[in-house]
């Protein structure tokens, strides 16, 4: 079986075998208190799984807002060191490009909030050989305002919760092939926030 | 159980803490320090903390255990700091140890950091076990805590604390003002070699009888910090170079007055002649140096764990899970979060309740 977990958006974790079948699946949609819920929702995605043997786990990198997103990659990683297991990195937005593209045709755009007004925007158009989304535009980060402008009739579908089945199936998919999608880093797309101390302020006499 | 083999993971700041020990021995303090990351901003920033930890929690479990000479699976409990903290850091670590307790299928024991402090304390093998009731002072860039100890797993209460900077915050903010680099403690420490502690008579915060109805427990470093300030701009507009060593020394003499006047304080007004001490600040040796030679004026007696102890460590977390489970007490529910503000009474978080 293969473990993904995503803290992305909501919270989602699932199980699936070897050839993709979903074994489990559980989430929590809050954009807030993964680290919360992460632990019950592993232990019941496990519980409703039933026998058999974790053989990875993959890892949703985001992007997302970044304190969410690393809980998710923090307890994935802990649960594979735990078994000693392999880690496979997967951007979040592949797992909503493959569900999307059961019931929709291409190209799209995965849109999901960045927060600070700004939205993550990556571009898929179909599968390729492995089955694996394809992006034609890889993700940026835009003014929310601006995302219509600078998708330019690219179809839009804004994603609030992802599906980790699919996450597993782009992780297993890119395992078979042989591919790594991306790497350790979690997809920050921004760097953090701080700016370089100037002089003292003056507080006067 | 009466040995338990435990690993604790800190990441409250801006170190990652992994600790392994076997009831009161300790068998590993893995740190990993992000420091360096810090010091062209001048303090801890949050974002870069929490991304810092991320990185390296896996090898420093990996180091950890390594060091230990044991393997996840002999592991009796995992533990980790809930709070108090920065949320964004502590999350990291609470996800990663649900992670890992899950996945071993071994409890978990969510603690508080500061109580950690304490636990410390017993990790040293070769003093005589911490003896309660006991004052502790512990001093860092986060936290400036007064606790009256009375039992280290059941009863620990907060007398006070500061209202503004920790007094680590207040070495590293007048270490800028002085021009001198990150972390402030060690290079004010320097800087106050030759200095006279005595040139400036700088403000104790909170020290006036006026503020001691009120706050005779509590600490302010942010009045200090500005007179300082005032200080330094005075003697720049009179164009004299600022005498460091002094100012220094003076600011210094200044914290470390405060911090042992009110910890003699309480061990005074409570009838307690113990003191314990913690937290990065003290690796100050002057603060180690009048706490010593003032406590032994007063008859009280001092413990300092050493130092690798008193920093932010994930072997004081171990430990105090160590002694929860010694004591009989339950495992934490998988159901807890970081609490940033979590207080000093609550000493183990979401303790389940028996079926
Ligand atoms: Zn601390």
């Amino acid at each position: 079986m293969i473990l993904a977990v995503d803290t992305s958006l909501g919270t989602a974790v699932a199980l699936i075998d070897a050839d993709g079948a979903r074994r489990a699946e559980v989430g929590a949609a809050d954009p807030l208190g993964h680290a919360e819920v992460i632990g019950d929702l592993l232990v019941d995605a496990l519980q409703e799984a039933g026998d058999g043997d974790v053989t990875h786990v993959v890892a949703g990198m985001g992007p997302g807002p970044f304190t969410g997103l690393r809980i998710g990659i923090a307890t994935a990683r802990a649960f594979a060191l735990g078994r000693g297991l392999p880690v496979i990195p997967v951007p979040s937005h592949f797992a909503a490009a493959l569900t999307m593209l059961e019931t929709e045709t291409t190209p799209f755009a995965i849109v999901t909030d960045a927060r600070r007004r700004e939205v993550a925007i990556t571009v898929f158009d179909g599968v390729d050989a492995d089955g694996i989304p394809v992006v034609v535009a890889e993700t940026v980060l835009v003014r929310a305002v601006d995302a219509d402008a600078h998708l330019d009739g690219i179809r839009r579908i804004d994603v609030t919760t992802l599906s980790a089945s699919d996450l597993a199936r782009v992780g297993a998919r890119a395992l078979a092939a042989g591919r790594t999608l991306t790497g350790d880093e979690p997809l920050y797309m921004r760097h953090p926030d701080v700016t370089l101390p100037g002089a003292p302020k003056k507080v006067g006499t | 159980m009466s040995e338990p083999l435990v690993l604790g993971i800190e990441t409250s700041c801006d170190e990652t803490g992994i600790g392994i020990v076997r009831g009161r021995t300790l068998l590993s303090n893995t740190i990993a320090s992000s420091m360096d990351e810090h010091a062209r901003y001048g303090g801890v920033v949050p974002e870069v903390a929490a991304r810092a930890h991320l990185e390296a929690l896996q090898p420093s479990i990996d180091a950890a255990l390594a060091e230990a000479g044991v393997r996840l699976g002999d592991l009796d409990a995992v533990a980790v700091t809930s709070g108090p903290g920065l949320a964004g850091a502590l999350m990291v670590g609470v996800g990663a140890a649900k992670g890992l307790a899950v996945s071993i299928d071994k409890p978990l024991y969510a603690v508080n950091h500061l109580v950690g402090h304490i636990a410390a304390d017993i990790l040293t093998a070769d003093s005589a076990p911490l003896e309660y009731p006991t004052i502790a002072l512990l001093v860092s860039g986060g936290h400036t805590s007064l606790l009256h100890v009375r039992d280290l797993t059941t009863d620990v209460e907060l007398l006070g604390e500061t209202m503004d900077d920790a007094a680590g915050e207040a070495f590293d903010k007048v270490a800028r003002l002085l021009s001198l680099p990150y972390p402030g403690g060690p290079e004010i420490d320097r800087a106050a070699l030759d200095g006279d502690p005595n040139a400036i008579r700088f403000p104790r915060g909170l020290s006036r009888a006026s503020d001691l109805a009120k706050h005779r427990y509590d600490f302010s470093f942010s009045g200090l910090k500005t007179a300082v300030a005032r200080w330094v701009e005075r003697c720049e507009a009179d164009g004299i170079d600022v005498p460091v060593a002094d100012v220094a020394a003076s600011f210094r003499e200044a914290v470390v007055d405060v911090l042992v006047t009110k910890a003699l304080a309480a061990c005074a007004d409570l009838g307690v002649p113990r003191l314990l001490l913690g937290g990065g600040v003290i690796a100050n040796r002057r603060l180690r140096e009048v706490a010593l030679e003032r406590a032994e004026a007063a008859g009280v007696t001092v413990r300092i764990p050493p130092l690798s102890l008193c920093t932010d460590n994930g072997a004081m977390i171990a430990a105090l899970a160590s002694e929860l489970i010694s004591s009989g007490r339950r495992p934490s529910t998988l159901a807890f979060g970081a609490d940033s503000t979590l207080p000093v009474t609550e000493i183990q978080i979401a303790e389940a309740v028996p079926a």
